[in-house]
């Protein structure tokens, strides 16, 4: 009899030895059929390989290639006994506890299998979103109360319903891939793990706003993504999933800013990544002047779930004006990472101590920075924060794309904080002053705190500065650099003592 | 339904443009035939999208291992750009080398889930390495390679490797029988 036997395609389990593992199965001969599914996200226990048994899919985890033969001897067809044997996957404590919306598939399937994505759900969203006039799935997706993932928050259903009332012939929907902060990986594991679903939600938006060309701006640090989604759009074509939707892949070059929104246009547009001033809005003049819907990864990929079953099923989970659920990442220094999906109103402590088990290295938690490189770093005193928009936002921090970056205590904060006007000065695109100027200062201006150098002048200094790029600067880059450098200093104070050499 | 064009894949709404006359010795013109050919290619291959320059230097990339100084007026004469278009799109993305890289590449992520694991470390023994073999090895750094669970993170001749620290990134650098 032949059997199954799952090994991850993800390119984080490949990081670690995925490939290598499928070639030492090889050994096991013809009587092995390897399915390379998506990551199930648990990213601690990568590679983490499973065998169907009739009790269901059993892992094993994390399989170095040098473990597989002891693994076949031991039995792992039939999913015997083994110390690498975390047992029956969906009943695994840490994945069995969470809301699994948007990365329901994760895991399960095969990416690239168009009949494994619609067994398992697939299509249902754009088949009854296509018997549905435009105007109807812009209001279900509305009353969903479904939010922009991308980090902004902005509901989804407002900005369709923008670029739908537009009289335009020609509207673009555009998804933006470029998925750049430290600390998230969920776009880059939705597109490499489920990326029929990415399609359908295109499509799906498509039809909502009357679009007939889309683009996916998808980062060039993600190939293995770029190379999941162009066989997916062909598979889809091919079956006619597409109808007359043109669904295009664009590759960016390395520049952190194109993951800005009007950005990203300039560069889809063929041009320097330069940030364009609002207004207007993407919605009214976007991509080539045209009506545009600009949604991040996450939020597409969520909305076949929201026509699938409706917008009260999705809208009855969360808390406040944070609906649905929300893709946690965890990363940096932390015991078991991956995703977290769950409704929002979760606390940061249990993402971080619960899930996350505190740090790799096993020293207390010292800062966690959420939100990736513009977002604030907290301290575990903060770790009562529920995980919602306007919770974080009143404590000073935000939620972002929901990225969580885990630092033991041997981390200097004043030096994070350095490398915040570092990094800003790295990826500014150069347009306005605060930003590309004023990067520059707060590098300088930390410094001369950090020597000991006129210290209360210049920390007054770098608040003035602060405000000014908070106030000034033209769009999220120079505008939220101040926010890991201010909850630095807030809560990390001690740390920008002079040094003693 | 696609609206009329301009000859370089984007809509007419943009500003006109001056027609460059035909002069004797463009600068294309006298662009190395070894370059040209290739970005006049790649520059066919892609003409029918839309805004296409950065799908354009991508395949001269990909070509040619960078995209060389050479290439520049030659796009712009066939895209009907000015060369300080050209220029100032090749040279805002960080990918785009002006000279090929050498034989062995190393991206390190320097971003902060990997500095909590260590990344630092990684990338100065990297550049060590680098200073030791400036013709065999090239060095860059990268600012996330969405690894941020297994990191420290680092990309080894195009392939992305997890957990690496100094001693595993010397493995990886090592070619397959020249292990000791």
């Amino acid at each position: 009899m032949t059997a199954t036997v799952y090994v991850p395609r993800d390119s984080a389990a490949r990081s670690v030895g995925a490939d290598e593992v499928v070639a030492a199965l090889a050994a096991a001969g013809p009587d092995v059929r390897v399915v390379r599914n998506g990551s199930r996200g648990l990213l601690w226990l990568e590679p983490l390989v499973e065998v169907a048994t009739a009790a269901g899919r059993v892992g094993y985890g994390p399989v170095a290639p040098g473990d597989v033969a002891g693994l076949l001897a031991a039995g792992l067809l039939t999913g015997a006994d083994h110390p690498l044997r975390l047992g029956v996957v969906d009943d695994l404590p840490w994945l069995a506890r969470q809301h699994r919306v948007t990365f329901a598939r994760m895991g399960v399937t095969d990416p690239l299998c168009p009949e494994d994505y619609v067994a398992n759900g697939g299509l249902r969203g754009l088949r009854r979103a296509r018997e549905m006039a435009p105007a109807a799935v812009v209001a279900e997706v509305t009353e969903s109360g479904l939010r922009g993932r991308g980090g902004a928050g902005f509901p989804a259903g407002i900005k369709w319903q923008t670029v739908l009332a537009c009289l335009d012939e020609l509207k673009f929907v555009c998804c933006n891939a470029d998925e750049g902060d430290s600390g998230t990986f969920a776009d880059r594991m939705v597109m490499e793990g489920d990326p029929f679903m990415l399609i359908e939600g295109m499509a799906i938006a498509a039809h909502a706003v009357g679009a007939g060309e889309g683009y996916l701006y998808i980062r060039s640090e993600y190939p293995d993504a770029v190379a999941t989604m162009r066989a997916a759009i062909g598979i889809a074509r091919d079956r006619g999933w597409l109808g007359d939707f043109a669904l295009h892949v664009r590759v960016g070059a390395g520049a952190y800013i194109c993951g800005e929104e009007t950005a990203m246009l300039e560069s889809l547009e063929g041009k320097r990544g330069m940030v364009r001033a609002k207004p207007p809005i993407p919605a009214l003049e976007g991509l080539f002047g045209r009506p545009t819907v600009v949604n991040n990864v996450l939020t597409l990929a969520t909305v076949p779930a929201i026509l699938a079953d409706g917008a009260a099923a999705y809208r009855g989970l969360g808390v406040e004006r944070s609906r649905g659920t929300q893709v946690f990442q965890l990363g940096g220094n932390i015991a078991r990472g991956g995703i977290v999906e769950t409704a929002f109103g979760v606390t940061l402590g249990e993402l971080v101590a619960g899930y996350g088990g505190g740090t790799r290295t096993g020293r207390p938690v010292r800062a966690v920075q959420v939100g990736g490189p513009l977002g604030a770093y907290l301290p575990t005193s903060m770790f009562d924060l529920p995980m919602d928009y306007e919770a974080f936002a009143a404590a000073g921090a935000m939620l972002g794309h929901g990225g969580v970056v885990v630092f033991d205590d041997s981390v200097d904060m004043a030096a994070q904080a350095r490398f915040a006007f570092e990094f800003c000065a790295e990826e500014s695109c150069g347009k306005c002053t605060p930003c590309r100027v004023g990067s520059v200062r707060g590098v300088e201006v930390i410094d001369r705190i950090r020597a000991g150098e006129q210290r209360d002048d210049n920390l007054m200094l770098l608040g003035d500065l602060c405000d000014l790029m908070t106030d000034g600067s033209l769009c999220a880059m120079g505008g939220l650099t101040p926010m890991p450098v201010r909850s630095a200093l807030t809560h990390f104070t001690d740390d920008f003592e002079a040094r003693t050499p | 339904m696609r609206e009329p064009e301009l000859p370089d894949g984007t809509l007419g709404r943009r500003r006109g443009r001056r027609e460059r006359g035909a002069e004797p010795a463009s600068p294309a013109s006298r662009a190395d035939p070894a370059v040209a050919g290739p970005v006049r290619a790649a520059v066919a291959a892609h003409r029918g999208e839309r805004g296409p320059l950065l799908p354009i230097l991508h395949a001269v990339q990909h070509e040619l291992g960078c995209v060389p100084a050479d290439a520049v007026p030659v796009l712009a004469e066939e895209l009907n750009l000015s060369r300080a278009e050209v220029h100032g799109v090749l040279t805002f993305y960080q990918d785009f080398r002006a000279e090929p890289a050498n034989r062995a590449t190393v991206r390190v992520c320097r971003a902060e889930a990997c500095q909590a694991v260590g990344a630092e470390q990684v990338y100065g023994y990297a550049r060590d390495l680098a200073a030791s073999a400036p013709a065999e090895l090239t060095v860059d750094q990268v600012f996330c390679l969405g690894n941020c669970a297994l990191g420290p993170s680092a990309e080894v001749n195009g392939r992305l490797h997890g957990r690496v620290d100094p001693a595993r990134l010397r493995v990886l650098l090592t070619p397959a029988g020249d292990t000791a």
